[in-house]
């Protein structure tokens, strides 16, 4: 820095340039990756979401057209399974806020004391991540299936009617997504617990604020950005997923990602496929966007 | 006297609770690796540890190990170096485009599974590529970068730039800086960053369910098999991989804890 004060503007800006053509060949190969594998594949979709269906040609034969009666089309015939998706995804992100911000608070505040304990149910936090998230889904299937020990007996102590199941219902499929996202919300609520100053909220009760309060207007603002990573992180996947829905739930709580795969897959009609991931990608994306400017954390990344 | 029962037995017994909810089918899975399963393993018929002594007893269980293994691999060193690189112009550098550059790391992260896993098979068929082991490669990395990069740039921007300069005062090269003092004090991010690669990877199934083509990964895998009946083999490769992986991050934990008891002394 002295020595570019010492020969001058023009080293500096040569520096500058030089500066930044570091950045570029550090960007580039991964910038260029996304571009290719990730912005060309968008582009592909939504071209795609535009074709027609050739008339009397063979299984998944498209022409490039400009059909934007796929949209309407697929929003008329799939209306129900995307209010599912956003209706699942956000009882499981509440349900995930509501278990793992107390579960976190206790590892963050309450064992702070105690590092050995507090590493010990951090790691069991994680631990889910480490069993194939479809064995545990699974797992979840056969625990509560129809001739499983739990329904039998919540069933011989009338917890449950005789003729009621567990799999196969909406129920089941929520309690899936809000099991199968629990630690990506637990983990960074935990991340900005952990570096709450205790201090803090001593003032509060000093100054005469009930907990309750102290919590609303110090620990809760506080802690904002964790719930906000943690919501995204949890609402996100939860509104694209179809394994809890295929494995717990049953034609009735099919949700969109259900119908991608099958378009897809199984009746081989790309042009309704792409049409509803891109209006899902641009759902999802408009609900991030308002809830990131609404809880003012915009330099979360 | 009521608000600090409240505080105190309540929080633990709700907290209990919640690792009761998110332990119970990692139990379920771990006990039924031992069941005497035969083909279809729904009914316990008794304790066995042969699925343990012959995990590829059901070769396809083992198959689709390795190719998960081998992919996640491959995807962790490719996205971690693209990612580190990345992390380290954003926090480092001026240039222009900086807010497209987060704009296009923040998209992937915010576009659901699903849709990856269409665009990219939109794009794999129109170009056609047939879907397999590389194509499985290639999305895993894209899915990737953006958590390599965010979980670097934590460690970067916690950096005392400082040290750089100091450096550069003893006369060490820019390189040199770079690799002697930069890089070593990246390292732990980097390892966390590679860490939550491998397991995105190895855990993944919806983007890899719509790249894979006929090559099964262990998710994959086990997700076809469900409706015919899981081999009890998956559950001891599911059970073996969570006790591996909890014995890595407990002997870093201990470790760890030695090391600040150290310094504290």
């Amino acid at each position: 820095m002295t020595a570019a004060l010492v020969v001058g503007h023009g080293t500096e800006v040569a520096g500058a340039r030089r500066r930044s053509r570091t950045a570029w060949l550090l960007l580039a190969p991964g910038l260029l990756y996304l571009f290719v594998f990730f912005v060309a594949p968008v582009a592909v979709l939504l071209l795609t979401s535009l074709f027609e269906r050739v008339p009397g040609g063979p299984v998944g034969a498209t022409r490039p057209a400009f059909a934007v009666s796929n949209y309407v089309d697929a929003v008329v015939a799939y209306a129900p399974q995307f209010g599912r998706s956003f209706l699942y995804a956000f009882i499981a992100t509440v349900l995930a806020l509501a278990i793992g911000y107390p579960l976190a608070y206790v590892i963050g505040v309450r064992c702070r004391t105690r590092p050995l304990l507090q590493g010990v149910l951090l790691v069991l936090v994680i631990a889910p991540f480490f069993t194939s998230f479809i064995l545990r889904t699974i797992a979840w299937k056969q625990i509560l299936a129809d001739d499983s020990v739990v329904v039998s007996v919540l069933k011989t102590v009338s917890l449950l009617p005789d003729d009621a199941r567990l799999t196969a219902t909406p129920v089941a499929v929520v309690a899936g997504l809000t099991y199968n996202f629990l630690p990506f919300m637990t983990l960074p609520v935990y991340a900005s617990l952990e570096r709450l100053d205790l201090r803090l909220v001593e003032a509060g009760g000093d100054l005469y604020a009930t907990p309750i309060s102290t919590f609303r207007h110090v620990t809760l603002p506080l802690t904002m950005p964790g719930i906000v990573s943690g919501s995204l992180l949890t609402f996100i996947p939860a509104a694209g997923d179809y394994v809890n829905s295929a494995l717990l739930g049953n034609a009735g709580t099919s949700m969109v990602g259900n119908v991608i795969d099958s378009r897809f897959f199984r009746v081989v009609d790309y042009p309704t496929a792409a049409a509803l991931s891109v209006i899902l990608m641009a759902a999802v994306l408009l609900l991030v966007a308002w809830y990131v400017r609404r809880s003012g954390t915009e330099d979360l990344l | 006297m009521k608000r600090l029962s409240f505080g105190r037995y309540l929080l633990p017994v709700y907290a209990a609770l919640a690792f009761l909810y998110l332990l119970t089918p990692i139990a379920y899975t771990f006990a039924f690796s031992f069941n005497d399963a035969g083909r279809s393993n729904l009914v316990w018929r008794g304790f066995t540890f042969t699925n343990w002594q012959n995990p590829c007893g059901a070769p396809a269980v083992c198959e689709s190990v390795v190719n998960s293994l081998q992919i996640g691999v491959l995807a962790t060193v490719i996205s971690t170096v693209l990612g580190t690189m990345i992390a380290i112009a954003l926090v480092r550098y001026r240039f222009r485009l900086r807010a497209g550059a987060n704009l296009l790391l923040f998209l992937p992260m915010a576009t659901p599974e699903v849709v990856l896993g269409a665009a990219l098979l939109a794009q794999f068929l129109n170009l056609r590529v047939n879907p397999g082991f590389a194509t499985i490669v290639i999305a895993h990395v894209m899915f990737c970068i953006s958590f390599v990069v965010v979980t670097v740039k934590a460690r970067v921007a916690s950096l005392d730039p400082r040290l750089e300069e100091a450096a550069a005062d003893l006369y060490a090269s820019p390189r040199a800086a770079f690799w002697r003092v930069t890089f070593p004090l990246l390292l732990p991010g980097i390892a966390a960053a590679a860490l939550l690669a491998f397991s995105l990877s190895f855990d993944d199934f919806i983007i890899t369910n719509f790249n894979s083509g006929n090559t099964d990964t262990f998710p994959k895998f086990v997700y076809v098999s469900a409706t015919r009946g899981i081999p009890a083999q998956a559950n001891v490769m599911g059970s073996a991989m969570f006790l591996i992986a909890l014995i890595i991050v407990v002997t870093g934990q201990v470790l760890a804890a030695r090391r600040r008891r150290a310094a504290a002394t």
